[in-house]
C-alpha cells in the first residue's frame, strides 16, 4: 500500500485556493523532493498531511487511513519554524520527546548531540540560531519513523551547515521509511532525491523519477526547474 | 575521499563509473567484500536506492557479483578487470586525442608532447 496518498485534495483560505486537486502518491523508500517557488503551497501540502489542517474538499490518506493519532506515531515532521520552548534545556526537551513518542531513540539523539559537542545541559535560548535548527532536526531524525516530512531544512543555514543537514539526514533515516523534503534550495539537495514534485499555484506540474527526468532532459533538476518556472 | 557529482547527468551511472574506477585501480580488491549498500551510500554520499540501482548496473557488467544473504563482492575475474581497465584506457586516450586536435595538435604530435611532457610532471 502507499504510504501517503492525496486524493482530489483541494485547500482554501479566505475563498482563495492554495492546492487546487492534487493527487500525489509518495511510495515507501524514497526519498521525494518537493519542490516549489516560495507561496505555491508546499507547507499547506505537508501540513494537511500531518493533520494540522483539513481538507476543503478531497482527502488524503496515510498508510490507507485518514492523518490522526496513528498517523502522528509514524510521521515525523520538521516545521518550517521551530516549536521548541527556548527556556528548557536540551536534556529535558529529550525527555519531552521520549515521552511523546513511542520510537524516539534518544541513545541515537544523544550521540548526534555529541557529534555536534552540544551539551545536553545547556538551553536552548543560549544556542545560536543554526545550532537550534540542528538540534531540532536531530530531534525529527532520531525518531525511527515511516515517514520523515521536512519543511525547507535548508532555508537560512551556510553551505556548511547543509552538508550537516544532508548528511544527518542520509544516514538517521530508518530503512524502508520515505523522507519528503520541501525546497526551493534545488541543486543543494538534487543529489539525494529519488523523486521530484514540482508544484507551482497550489497544482502539481511534475513528477517524476530524478534520475530519469535528468536522462530526458539532459540536465540538471535545478536547471530543469528554472526552466519551467522562468518570471 | 570527496565525490563530486554533477547533477546534470543521471546520480546512479555516475556512481557506476566511480566504483568501476575504484575497480579497475585497485581500491576495491579483486575478490573483496564490498561495503553494504548503505555503507557505500553513506561514504558516497547518495541515497541508498541510487546506490542500489548502480551496483546492479556493475552487476550485469559482472564486475560485482551477489553472494545469497552473504552480501557483494568484486569479481575473482581478472581478465573481466583488465577489460573494463583497458576501455576506460580507451576512453581517456580518446579524449586526449581529440581535445589535442582540437588546439591543432595530430596524433603523431601528440605522442611527442606526451612523452616530453608527461614525464616533466613525474608522471611516469
Amino acid at each position: 500500500m502507499e504510504l501517503v496518498k492525496c486524493n482530489n485534495l483541494c485547500k482554501e483560505f479566505d475563498n482563495k485556493q492554495i492546492l487546487n486537486n492534487v493527487n500525489l502518491t509518495i511510495p515507501k523508500g524514497k526519498i521525494i523532493g518537493l519542490l516549489g517557488k516560495n507561496g505555491m503551497g508546499k507547507t499547506t501540502l505537508l501540513k494537511l498531511i500531518n493533520d494540522l489542517l483539513t481538507p476543503t474538499s478531497g482527502e488524503v490518506l496515510i498508510n490507507g487511513e485518514k492523518p490522526g493519532i496513528n498517523s502522528k506515531k509514524i510521521i515525523s515532521y520538521l516545521p518550517e519554524r521551530t516549536y521548541l520552548d527556548k527556556s528548557m534545556k536540551i536534556s529535558q526537551i529529550l525527555i519531552f520527546f521520549e515521552e511523546f513518542y513511542e520510537d524516539f531513540n534518544k541513545e541515537k539523539a544523544i550521540k548526534l548531540l555529541k557529534d555536534l559537542d552540544l551539551d545536553i545541559n545547556s538551553k536552548v535560548s543560549k544556542m545560536s540560531k543554526g545550532m537550534q535548527e540542528k538540534l531540532q532536526l536531530i530531534l525529527v531524525m532520531s525518531r525511527e519513523a515511516q515517514l520523515y516530512i521536512l519543511d525547507e531544512p535548508l532555508g537560512g543555514v551556510d553551505p556548511a551547515t547543509r552538508d550537516y543537514i544532508l548528511d544527518t539526514i542520509l544516514s538517521n533515516f530508518s530503512e524502508g521509511a520515505s523522507v519528503i523534503i520541501s525546497t526551493h534550495l534545488i541543486s543543494d539537495i538534487e543529489r539525494i532525491l529519488d523523486e521530484v514534485i514540482f508544484i507551482d499555484k497550489g497544482k502539481i506540474i511534475l513528477t517524476s523519477s530524478a534520475d530519469e527526468l535528468r536522462t530526458k532532459e539532459n540536465a540538471s533538476i535545478d536547471e530543469i526547474f528554472r526552466r519551467c518556472f522562468k518570471c | 575521499m570527496d565525490y563530486n557529482f554533477d547533477n546534470e547527468r543521471p546520480i546512479y551511472i555516475q556512481l557506476v563509473e566511480m566504483i568501476r574506477i575504484d575497480i579497475v585501480s585497485g581500491k576495491f580488491k579483486k575478490g573483496q567484500k564490498l561495503p553494504s549498500v548503505r555503507e557505500l551510500a553513506l561514504m558516497m554520499k547518495v541515497n541508498p536506492n541510487t546506490m542500489q540501482k548502480a551496483l546492479v548496473e556493475l552487476e550485469n557488467e559482472k564486475l560485482i557479483y551477489t553472494e545469497r544473504t552473504n552480501g557483494k563482492y568484486v569479481t575473482e575475474d581478472k581478465e573481466l578487470i583488465e577489460n573494463a581497465k583497458k576501455e576506460l584506457a580507451q576512453e581517456k586516450v580518446n579524449n586526449y586525442l581529440k581535445s589535442m586536435q582540437n588546439i591543432g595538435i595530430n596524433y603523431d604530435s601528440a605522442i611527442r608532447y606526451l612523452q616530453e611532457l608527461g614525464g616533466k610532471n613525474g608522471i611516469s
